[in-house]
């Protein structure tokens, strides 16, 4: 539907996504409805993840990474399945979230260690930072990491980790000392004594995600499984949503994509093309706007990832993508239930993909910054340049 | 303006009171489990909230249409399931009184008296979109002393769980030029099978069922309009039941605001509470402004109604219907948005409010065929 040549530099990404398309459409679609109904964490999408190097894209190549473009490579891998299951899109975007810290903060042997254990063993991995009392300010975090001779010792309660409970591996965001920039992450195994589970949360969408609290009590880790130097983590946090933020607005364009295919779909069942969109001016209105919505999500999110991939400065660019796209999402979603209404009448709200996609769409203006908080990030880098 | 007499003060004071010691505690149930509450038809029928809009003749509270806007706001403010319920039995109602005879009257109305529990199901027309004509999924064809009804994928609210049923069909269009008639059938005659009740996203406490109708036989007299009129009152009690949607969403709006600011309040971030901060304050602003516009407008309109004032009152409905659902659409997809992750939650009730809210943007006919209808009476042209 959409001409998308223009953001994709090489033949490799091109194949690369429509490869994506197509396991999408055949083997994830059908499975969303289902797991959106009976709200579980589907081990079969996951293999299927894992079978198509999609849980370690952002890895170094030697451990299936994708290598240059990874930033736009994940976004098209999310923006695909999105299409489809935005639960399923998450699991991507929340296994490049946490293995970030490892990645770029991990020591030669501690990535050495963890690395083929993620790839080859198939670990998932969380990203602990969220508290209840901490969710914007992630400087208010409460968990503690002591050092103790050659150990951390890490006590806290972890909310809303995406892949809580399905996790091998936790990148966890702790205290190491009193005052500003005094956090640092630390990788964690879901084997730790002292480790455990909380509850499952239940969504208004995105429920094929699974969502727990996390509770580390005296958890001891090995002083090697700090990432980066201590008072690095909210440094790394920010650097990490330079890869997240576009993820997730490519997510929110997925969805939007989604909606909006759902919508061609129906008049193409029932009518010609031509004939049915002039039987309905209600929903001219509506096909050009979400049109335009969509492209301009495009643009921002891909810019964004792109001046990821080229190791420059888009923390604007990745805020602005994923407000807008989240906002975008959020506006088709919600008018397409309308149109799928004014033109298959009564009986299809629940049936319809649609109404799911208008659930999921609502999670991408909260998570990884919510968009109000974005805006005070756009803000002030553009404050910061035009000094 | 809009003043509250005696009688109107004492009567939201003892809903309100109803709904939050009674009907509130059990909305997180009636959300899960997507089954129709006998609880809750219990406690508004037993408190004479059921049915307030049903004339004294017949044994009724006979409130006006305003009385009732506030009242089905007040529980909607909680529930819009429950609220959903005394609409659709308005709605059936409002057919009966306004097109039956007095023989149907009687024999209808009065089952309604009282702390009766007997419940309505109403068929459900769809306005169309470029056009003035109302089409249900349902054809009617005369023959002799009965009509024959036939038609898959009714949707009829209540349907499963009501005693008689409000259906609207067509009948051919040259016997009638708009051809559209109401009858009144009897639950558990042959002909008519109910095929499931849908599993619905939002307002999940509401019933809401699909019927086939396989020639059915109803008898004549059974037709409301005898005497002809079946459109124009069709007519009525679609607008009617707009401005109910209208005063049930603003009801929803002003719920989910309350969360949102009780919240806020509670809520510290970046050591300060939210409710400090620009962006939550302007929601909250855009929230309240919205909330207010569309109140007025509904109680407006519900004057207008009282006043009898049907062909103004229609074209204010639908404008009342629009503004209030779109306000709530978005009141309560802020209101997620103010408590953050925990608004995404099922353990807070504002995730319900946005997806019951989705549905006041549906019912009634979907906002962008209410602005065809709005753009069409005020330019005369279709
Ligand atoms: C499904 C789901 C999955 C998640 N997955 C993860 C995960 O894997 N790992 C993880 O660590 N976290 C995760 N989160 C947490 C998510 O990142 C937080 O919910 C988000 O950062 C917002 O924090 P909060 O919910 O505490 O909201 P709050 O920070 O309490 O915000 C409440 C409201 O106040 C506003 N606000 C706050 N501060 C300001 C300010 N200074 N100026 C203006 N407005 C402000 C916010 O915009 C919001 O509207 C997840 C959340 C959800 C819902």
């Amino acid at each position: 539907m959409f001409d998308q040549t223009g953001f994709l530099p090489t033949k490799k990404l091109r194949d690369f996504q429509n490869k994506i398309q197509q396991m999408a459409r055949e083997k994830i679609a059908p499975q969303a409805l289902g797991v959106d109904e009976k709200e579980f964490f589907n081990r079969e999408v996951e293999s299927l993840l894992w079978d198509h190097g999609l849980l370690t894209l952002t890895f170094p190549e030697r451990y299936g990474g994708y290598g240059k473009g990874r930033t736009v490579a994940l976004c098209l891998a999310v923006e695909e399945i999105a299409k489809v299951c935005a639960s399923s899109s998450l699991l991507l975007i929340i296994q490049a979230v946490g293995s970030f810290p490892i990645i770029h903060g991990g020591s030669k042997r501690l990535k050495q260690n963890y690395l083929p254990q993620m790839s080859k063993g198939r670990k998932l991995v969380a990203y602990l930072v969220t508290e209840p009392t901490a969710g914007s300010d992630i400087a208010s975090i409460q968990t503690t990491a002591v050092r103790e001779g050659k150990e951390y010792l890490l006590n806290g309660s972890k909310c809303f980790a995406t892949s809580g409970g399905v996790a091998g591996i936790y990148s966890v965001l702790a205290k190491t000392s009193e005052g500003n920039g005094n956090s640092s992450f630390f990788l964690v195994d879901r084997e730790s004594p002292g480790l455990s589970i909380g509850r499952t949360e239940s969504k208004l969408g995105q429920r094929g995600s699974n969502t727990t609290e996390v509770f580390l009590e005296n958890v001891r880790v090995p002083a090697e499984n700090l990432l980066g130097r201590e008072g690095e983590g909210f440094l790394m946090a920010m650097r990490d949503f330079d890869m997240s933020r576009p993820a997730i607005a490519a997510q929110a364009l997925g969805i939007a994509e989604g909606a909006f295919e759902a919508i061609l779909q129906f008049i193409k069942e029932r009518h010609t093309f031509g004939k049915s969109i002039g039987d309905h001016p209600a929903i001219q209105t509506l096909i050009a706007d979400s049109a335009t919505l969509i492209e301009a999500s495009r643009g921002l999110a891909y810019r964004a990832a792109l001046l990821n991939d080229e190791g420059k400065n888009n923390t604007k660019f990745a805020s602005m993508a994923k407000s807008f796209a989240g906002d975008a999402a959020m506006k088709i979603t919600t008018d397409a239930i309308d149109a799928i209404q004014v033109l298959s009448g009564y009986g299809f709200l629940k049936d319809s993909q649609v109404e799911r996609m208008f659930r999921d769409a609502k999670l991408t203006q909260i998570f990884e910054g919510t968009n109000q908080i974005q805006r005070l990030v756009i803000t002030r880098q553009i404050l910061k340049e035009s000094m | 303006m809009f003043q509250l007499d005696e009688e109107q003060r004492l009567i939201l004071q003892s809903v309100r009171e109803i709904v939050q010691k009674e009907i509130k505690p059990q909305v997180a149930t009636l959300e899960e489990t997507g089954e129709f509450s006998w609880d809750v038809l219990r406690i508004l029928a037993s408190n004479d909230v059921l049915n307030p809009l049903l004339p004294r003749q017949y044994g009724g509270v006979e409130v006006s249409i305003f009385t009732f806007c506030m009242i089905v706001e007040e529980i909607a403010r909680a529930c819009a399931s429950s609220a959903l319920l005394l609409i659709t039995q308005a709605e059936g109602t409002l057919s009966i009184v306004l097109g039956a005879d007095e023989s149907l009257k009687e024999r209808y109305l009065k089952r309604l008296a009282g702390d009766s529990q007997v419940l309505i199901g109403v068929s459900v027309i769809e306005p169309n979109a470029d056009s003035d004509i109302l089409s249900a999924p349902a054809k009617a064809e005369r023959c002799g002393d009965h009509f024959l009804l036939h038609g898959n994928k009714c949707f009829v609210k209540n349907g499963s769980v009501a005693d008689f049923l409000v259906l609207y069909a067509n009948v051919d269009r040259s016997e009638e030029s708009h051809g559209i008639h109401t009858f009144l059938v009897e639950k558990g005659i042959p002909g008519l099978v109910n095929k499931r009740d849908e599993d619905r996203m939002g307002m999940r406490g509401s019933i809401y069922s699909e019927f086939d109708l396989d020639h059915l036989v109803v008898p004549s007299e059974n037709l409301i309009d005898q005497k002809g009129g079946g459109f124009s009152n069709s007519l009525k009690t679609l607008s009617a039941s707009r401005l109910f949607t209208a005063a049930q969403a603003v009801g929803l709006a002003q719920g989910a605001m309350e969360e949102a600011i009780s919240y806020a309040r509670r809520r510290a971030q970046f050591g300060k509470s939210i409710s400090h901060y620009a962006p939550i304050q302007f929601m909250i602003a855009e929230m309240a402004t919205g909330i207010e516009s569309a109140r007025l407008l509904t109680y407006q309109t519900a004057f207008l109604f009282d006043r009898g004032e049907w062909k103004k009152a229609e074209t204010h409905a639908a404008m009342a219907k629009l503004i209030a659902s779109d306000t709530a659409m978005k009141v309560t997809t802020d209101a997620v948005q103010i408590m953050g992750g925990y608004g995404y939650m099922k353990d807070y009730p504002v995730e319900r409010m946005m997806r019951d809210a989705k549905l006041t943007q549906i019912f009634t006919g979907t906002n962008q065929i209410i602005k065809s209808i709005i753009g069409r009476n005020l330019t005369g042209m279709s």
